[in-house]
């Protein structure tokens, strides 16, 4: 019994982390924009197509390929603002939102047109032995995902507090103009998180994909929703805030699934994140703001 | 040469004409004030000055250089910065933070050499913590360096702003109503601040101000504007006795 809940933890935290990275996208875009990029799923997908061009059809061993991957969804990122959103800056938020939306159908349709509707099956490039630690199996791809994750936030949270680029970025999150005044480039910095933001979600495209080893275009539509709800959960706007509220909503989730109902699951991972709303509308780590009158 | 020659300066808001014709020239190392009635248009020349706005005629000149159509980022790194009527810190962050964000343009140190922590960085980190606590002192703020920038009392707050504008290491220090809010006693603490500032960084001072005390105490030179244009310059002395500015303030 105890195995198995270690072992549905375990699950729980792998999902969630990959949960968790993807909500870092949506927090840090929501924070220096203001806005909800519904796109930023879909930069799972293609992530989780780029790998497969690069591995099937460029032969590229597993390394440059994971690079040539991050590298074309950090590009990707940029570009889709630079094209789509940067005109709208000043725009009301539902015209961006809805521009989101487009894009996030532009690129599904894309990609359908491209690799057509047939899931392709896709083999794990993780290969990566399972350990076992006294009862508990421990698999392969468990062990690279939250190793993978792990390195990814705590590079994140460094970069944030510790940088002159992090700083920047804090600094613009809540003064695009004060912070102009101050000699910051506003443009550059949105890039630059737009950049991270999609690099993160092709790591976790990646380790998505060696999970589910399917390729469909509407790949991303899922796990993107579910990190939204995960950031929203933590906090939109809190970095520390969309980890707390990934790797919380995988755990949820999967012992949802192990030990209530397989169906329910989803409909446990919404209710929860109603009942958290109810009780603390900011989300778990967001600050309430109060309007000075 | 003046270090800010702006000429014929103007900018409409639709119908309404915010500013006309407006000029001064500004020599290095003046303290200039500029004041006039509620809405006469001051803080749209800082706009202007500092490239919010973007002027419909005239010229803006610092130290020989265009800054019309420049951005407001460009135009910190060429010189210019300002603080704010209506206090914009940036709350979530310490006041050392505050104080290193605007250090920002001479930092220079690369990506690479951040992520992965290289001697370089310590090094560059360490000066720029020392440069920004030795700004700090200068206002008595090195003591709450990791306090949040929320947490300090309103008088700090407006002397961290000012703090975090030299930071930027201006030639020209836009100062809009730092005086606004504050009791006679800190009032008369930030005469003092301000010369200081003047004299150790440097710098040369336009300063927005609405308490005569403060301007006629340290300005020396002074515009009035009224309804967008000039209606007066010239010596706090001479200013402050004309009829036309007596007028204005006070009615017929």
């Amino acid at each position: 019994m105890l195995t198995n809940i270690i072992e549905q933890l375990l699950n729980g935290l792998r999902t969630g982390s990959i949960y968790a990275l993807i909500a870092l996208g949506y927090t840090m875009v929501y924070g220096i924009a203001k806005m909800i990029n519904f796109a930023h799923g879909d930069i799972i997908m293609v992530g989780a197509y780029a790998l497969y061009v690069a591995i099937i059809n460029m032969q590229l061993p597993a390394i440059p390929a994971v690079l040539l991957t991050c590298v074309t969804c950090a590009v990707l990122g940029v570009v889709i603002e630079k094209v789509a959103y940067k005109p709208l800056r000043k725009a009301p938020p539902l015209a961006v939102l809805i521009t989101a939306i487009g894009v996030s159908y532009f690129l599904q349709s894309a990609s359908l047109l491209i690799f057509g509707a047939t899931p392709i099956p896709f083999k794990s490039i993780i290969n990566v032995p399972a350990v076992k630690l006294g009862s508990v199996t421990v698999s392969g791809l468990t062990i690279v995902t939250l190793i993978v994750t792990t390195v990814c936030m705590i590079a994140l949270t460094l970069f944030i507090n510790k940088t002159k680029a992090g700083s920047a970025m804090r600094a613009v999150s809540e003064d695009k103009g004060a912070a102009s005044l101050m000699g910051i480039n506003v443009n550059r910095t949105i890039s630059m998180t737009f950049a991270i933001g999609s690099f993160l979600a092709a790591v976790a495209g990646i380790l998505y994909i060696c999970q589910y080893q399917s390729l469909r275009p509407t790949l991303g539509a899922l796990p993107g929703i579910k990190a939204f709800v995960a950031a929203v959960l933590g906090g939109i706007g809190s970095v520390p805030g969309a980890m707390i509220g990934g790797i919380l909503l995988g755990i949820i989730e999967s012992i949802s699934k192990a030990y209530i109902s397989t169906e329910l699951a989803d409909a446990i991972v919404f209710g929860v994140l109603v009942v958290v709303l109810l009780v603390k509308p900011s989300g778990l780590m967001g600050k309430n703001s109060t309007e000075k009158v | 040469m003046a270090l800010l020659e702006v000429n014929g300066l103007g900018i409409s808001f639709g119908g309404l004409r915010a500013v006309d014709d407006f000029t001064i020239n500004i020599e290095k190392g003046m303290l200039y004030g500029l004041i006039g009635p509620n809405g006469a248009g001051k803080t749209t020349v800082f706009n202007m000055l500092t490239g919010v706005y973007r002027p419909n005629n005239g010229t803006i000149k610092l130290d020989g250089e265009n800054l019309v159509g420049k951005s407001p980022a460009q135009i910190c790194q060429t010189g210019v910065a300002r603080t704010f009527q209506n206090i914009r810190l940036f709350k979530k962050m310490t006041v050392l933070d505050n104080v290193k964000v605007a250090l920002h343009n001479e930092t220079k140190y690369s990506l690479w050499t951040s992520m992965f922590r290289l001697p370089g960085y310590f090094k560059k980190e360490k000066e720029m913590d020392q440069r920004a606590l030795d700004i700090l002192a200068v206002f008595g703020l090195e003591g709450q360096a990791q306090v949040m920038a929320s947490n300090l009392p309103y008088g700090q707050q407006r002397k961290l702003e000012i703090a975090r504008a030299l930071a930027t290491n201006p030639k020209l220090l836009l100062l809009d109503e730092p005086a606004a809010g504050m009791n006679p006693n800190e009032t008369a603490e930030l005469m003092e601040t301000i010369k200081l500032v003047r004299d150790k960084f440097d710098v040369t001072i336009l300063l927005i101000e609405h308490d005569m005390k403060l301007v006629a105490g340290i300005c020396e030179y002074l515009t009035v504007l009224n309804f967008g244009t000039e209606l007066a310059s010239g010596t706090p002395d001479v200013v402050l006795h004309d009829p036309a500015v007596v007028t204005a303030y006070l009615g017929e």
